[in-house]
């Protein structure tokens, strides 16, 4: 497993926003995390990123408690945020380099990596075009390059193809299916939109702060006796798919 | 994690503060434009009214011009540390901090770093003004630019952190403007920035036990030591004392949770650049 989350609930105050959340994600595999809003999608999140603080529970990344070595586990992750945390006025190449001295690569490695990353997102010519001059689903893109490229074991998107047109939502999801493939990456994938998500992928779905569903698309609807994803979203959820 | 990977976080941060600094340099110079309006439009207003007699570091009588300077260098470093914590925060920075908070490296390193970083561009602008105000006659002495250094980044670190402690946990503050009417200006005019604190004493004790108790005060006395080459040890202990305390409490207490950076949705279109 790389990445295992042990019974985590959270709360804001008096209200329980997760509530005893287990589950493991497996390497090379795409997993998508479906909930509507208010789900608890951007708290877990928030707790995978260490960006909130665990309260109950554990979350193990390759094996590396993120309570007891944040940094051991934190070098195992790349995240991919909902909104742009690139630098518009700096290039994508320098975007590239901040990251790359976060994880404490020297620049010269930073170079190396940073042009490999670009190569395979077919990006590499743009490398010293300032973000503002990039199209969205080619920012997204750089995004996901950056969090390449200290060579993490999972990949966390969270609604990733926010704002996007469809050609630009397709390409970005074939994308990361194929680097899943390719690299054996975990891919934990989060979305409101059923259409990214296939029969055969792994299916969390969350809906008020509890994990209703873990398993194979196709599985999880057989188990509940719908015909498609969309159908059983709605039938758990009682949400409209999109 | 080995001591280069630290090295090497501490030049990208450094390195992209100068980046984005460049980016903005229109702003870097309109910033200069309020410490020069104090010392070239106020200084001349007020020399008349305010008679400085002759008090340590100078060995002679001074102008009111070179009086207010050093406290002006503090003016910069207070505007340019308490934006470009609430910045951390809450705007223009939210995205480079998402990407900051992922590093392995332990967080106080991290946010120490930034402010440090944040710290060398105002001492670029505070080198900017002094340049400025020796073509209005404020002549330290060269050495003083030299010495002045450690004490503007020690004051842009003790103000910075405590930027980022108010900004993290006192929720009424998250817009400049308030930051302004109830941080910046208390600070600056409760402080021996723009009058000698005896003058402060004969108007009122009260108020100058409140200058004596404001950090602000010893990080201008700091400067204003510095730059005239002399060893204020009072001034540098409590500027130094405060400063490790308000950076272990701001970056021990950080919370992005308390903060905009964990907010799913950005406040102004703003936040996204």
């Amino acid at each position: 497993m790389t990445i295992q989350a042990n019974r985590i609930s959270f709360r804001y105050g008096d209200k329980l926003v997760l509530r005893d959340v287990s589950f493991g994600l497996t390497p090379g595999c795409f997993h998508a995390l479906l909930g509507p809003n208010g789900a608890g999608k951007s708290t877990l999140f928030g707790l995978l990123t260490r960006l909130l603080a665990l309260q109950q529970g554990d979350i193990q990344l390759a094996g590396k408690s993120l309570k007891k070595q944040p940094a051991e586990a934190m070098r195992r992750l790349g995240v991919v945020f909902q909104h742009n945390a690139l630098d518009l006025d700096l290039t994508v190449r320098q975007n590239l380099q901040y990251h790359a001295a976060l994880h404490g690569l020297s620049r010269g490695e930073a170079r190396a990596r940073g042009d490999r990353e670009l190569e395979r997102f077919e990006l590499l010519d743009r490398a010293n075009d300032a973000v503002r001059n990039l199209n969205g689903g080619h920012r997204r893109r750089v995004e996901i390059a950056r969090a390449l490229l200290h060579e993490p074991s999972l990949l966390l998107l969270d609604e990733p193809t926010a704002g996007l047109d469809v050609a630009s939502r397709q390409a970005l999801n074939r994308h990361v299916r194929a680097l899943c493939e390719n690299e054996g990456l975990a891919v934990l994938w989060a979305t409101h939109l059923i259409e990214e998500v296939h029969e055969d992928d792994r299916v969390l779905i969350l809906h008020k702060g509890q994990l209703l569903a873990d398993g194979a698309g196709r599985a999880i609807c057989e188990a509940e006796g719908t015909r498609d994803l969309a159908e059983t979203f709605h039938s758990l959820t009682g949400a409209g798919s999109t | 994690m080995k001591v280069a990977h630290y090295w090497h976080c501490f030049v990208g941060i450094q390195a992209r503060e100068w980046l984005r600094f460049w980016q903005q340099r229109t702003r870097f110079f309109s910033a200069l434009i309020r410490p020069l309006l104090w010392l070239v439009v106020f200084a001349a207003g007020f020399r008349a009214v305010l008679g400085v007699s002759i008090i340590p570091p100078y060995q002679t009588y001074i102008t009111y011009e070179t009086y207010i300077a050093p406290g002006l260098c503090g003016m910069i470093v207070l505007f340019n540390s308490m934006q470009g914590a609430l910045s951390m925060v809450y705007d223009r920075e939210l995205g480079s901090m998402r990407v900051l908070l992922m590093s392995p490296l332990p967080r106080p390193f991290l946010l120490i770093t930034k402010l440090l970083s944040m710290g060398i561009v105002s001492i670029g602008q505070v080198y900017l003004f002094l340049l400025v105000a020796r073509l209005l006659d404020v002549e330290p002495p060269a050495w003083g630019y030299l010495a002045v250094l450690p004490a503007v980044l020690l004051v842009s670190l003790m103000l910075g952190a405590f930027g980022l402690l108010i900004a993290t946990w006192v929720k009424q503050l998250e817009n400049f403007a308030g930051v302004m009417n109830f941080v910046i200006f208390p600070m600056f005019f409760l402080s021996s920035a723009l009058y000698p604190l005896w003058k402060m004493q004969e108007a009122s004790p009260w108020l100058y036990w409140l200058c004596q108790f404001n950090p602000f005060t010893h990080a201008v006395e700091a400067i204003r030591f510095a730059l005239y080459l002399q060893w204020n040890p009072a001034a540098f202990g409590i500027t130094a004392t405060v400063t490790l305390v308000l950076a272990t409490l701001a970056t021990a207490g950080f919370r992005p949770q308390r903060t905009r950076i964990l907010a799913s949705r950005p406040s102004s279109p703003q936040a996204q650049e």
